[in-house]
């Protein structure tokens, strides 16, 4: 029997063949994969899991994917980051546990993305497609290109056309097409979604959806493993669609339903920048649903205004006795340098949004000095330089001269310091 | 005959105005509404618009002027 049961509706609950497809044609609920769980937990074990690849793929059997773990996936390398023992960063905040789960080095695109997209293409290609796309502004768009670019595929890229160029150049190098569309962030939006539903390729956000978004789930597999089957007490996601979030619980869910991890209690908080901060808000505000925004932040991989997870990150939160938080631009740059320098992690800005959301609920006692604690590093630092170049300072210029250097650094003959 | 699917979104003033039926009448589209949610300060639908597909972006210009905001049913899909 195969592991896939049907794509379920998250709102009516009918089901659907596993094929491209992630609208409710009954309610226009979205669509999630369901599992066979039983005969899952046939196969499945932690010694398995041990066994297998040193990448996400180890987890092949929890993957909308057919075929076995040694069967041809695209982006064979994707995950398994390291999940680093935070000891700096955790005594500077006062907690005793603190992990950074270090996506800023995953493979090949260094974020998140190479996860999903990975999960995305590999179905994709299962189902036929010769071609993927994706409408994107940055990390998703560099990981479609990459994986297509690898795995011989055609690829669409869909940006706005008024994106930065050093973002456009990061797709070019993988020579997908590069569609600029005249016009903002929405009407590149509506556009995706039309061709999408008139064209038969693999977008990957939209008609692959379903598959797509449960690659996020090896964060929370890894997450258990890495901390020697256990799960964390406290975790930290940030959020833009939602989905990443929403994604982690199922993860951890599934690891307890298949009796790979005792009881889960983790703690699910999610982390968003004020210049957008839809699903924060709401949280705040106590409200179960989400008024959309314009974004106005630094945080661009996380603006999304009107995200499509939102009400299901909510929900997730508020199941788990979770809290969310929004941080200003100025706490995300410093949060930013503030990982760097405890940590000698440079993460992109949607990182100096959970390391300041992290921040924030311990010093309001959310979370705990003895929670074991996991913060989600989504994104390399390299990607978003321009947040930083003004608030790291400058070289220290000298002559060159020994006694020059000497004196700068007020040091003696042999080296040591004066000061 | 195409059909697309939308999200729209009232804002408060805006809850008790017979949009969907203003629509329906104004433009040569059907309107069905699949799923809704209409509180006293905020309300949702999920709709599906059948015409001619100029006539769709007739009707979703016509909505938007009228002050609703209208997203694919996709929401956000740009990352």
């Amino acid at each position: 029997m195969a592991k896939m049961k049907a794509l379920t509706c998250r709102e009516c609950g009918k089901e659907y063949p596993t094929t491209a497809i992630h609208v409710c044609e009954l309610c226009f609920g979205p669509l999630e994969v369901k599992y066979n769980y039983d005969e899952i937990k046939k196969t499945i074990s932690r010694k398995t899991i041990e066994a297998g690849p040193h990448s996400m793929w180890r987890y092949h059997d929890l993957l909308p994917v057919e075929g076995t773990v040694d069967h041809a996936v695209i982006g064979p390398h994707a995950g398994f980051t390291p999940m680093v023992r935070a000891k700096n960063l955790g005594a500077y905040l006062g907690i005793d546990e603190l992990y950074i789960k270090n996506d800023t080095v995953n493979h090949p695109t260094l974020s998140f993305k190479d996860r999903v997209v990975s999960v995305a293409l590999t179905r994709a290609r299962e189902l036929g497609f010769n071609t993927v796309a994706c409408a994107s502004t940055g990390n998703l768009a560099n990981s479609v290109a990459a994986h297509a670019a690898a795995a011989g595929m055609q690829c669409y890229v869909f940006i706005p056309g008024d994106l930065e160029a050093a973002k456009v150049l990061g797709n070019l190098i993988y020579k997908p097409n590069v569609v600029e569309v005249e016009g903002n962030y929405d009407d590149v939006n509506r556009l995706c979604s039309e061709i999408a539903g008139e064209h038969h390729w693999a977008f990957v956000n939209i008609n692959i959806r379903p598959y797509y978004a449960e690659g996020s789930k090896t964060l929370a597999f890894e997450t258990v493993e890495q901390l020697g089957w256990r799960a964390p007490d406290q975790a930290v996601i940030p959020m833009a669609s939602g989905s990443l979030l929403t994604k982690i619980k199922k993860g951890l869910q599934e690891m307890q339903a298949l009796g790979l991890v005792d009881k889960v209690r983790t703690k699910i908080n999610g982390a968003q920048a004020e210049g957008c901060s839809p699903i924060a808000t709401a949280y705040k505000e106590g409200r179960d649903f989400f008024r959309p925004v314009k974004p106005k932040t630094i945080a661009k991989s996380l603006a999304i205004g009107n995200p499509a997870d939102g009400y299901y990150a909510l929900k997730a939160t508020a199941e788990t006795g979770g809290a969310m938080d929004m941080v200003s631009d100025e706490e995300i740059v410093e949060s930013i340098k503030l990982l760097a320098q405890t940590e000698g992690i440079f993460a992109e800005t949607a990182g100096g949004v959970t390391i300041g959301v992290l921040q924030k609920l311990v010093k309001q006692g959310v979370i705990k000095k003895t929670d074991v604690t996991v913060a989600y590093i989504t994104g390399n630092g390299l990607k978003t330089q321009e947040a930083v170049v003004d608030a790291v300072g400058r070289p220290v210029r000298i002559q060159p001269s020994l006694v020059n250097f000497q004196k700068t650094f007020k040091m003696g003959k042999h080296g040591q310091g004066d000061a | 005959m195409p059909s697309l699917r939308f999200h729209i979104r009232f804002p408060e003033n805006k809850i008790k105005e017979p949009v969907i039926y203003q629509i329906g009448h104004e433009y040569k589209v059907v309107t069905n509404v699949r799923r809704a949610d209409v509180r006293e300060t905020t309300g949702w639908m999920d709709v599906e618009l059948t015409g001619e597909a100029e006539e769709i972006d007739r009707a979703v210009a016509g909505l938007r002027k009228k002050g609703v905001l209208v997203d694919p049913i996709e929401l956000n899909v740009v990352e």
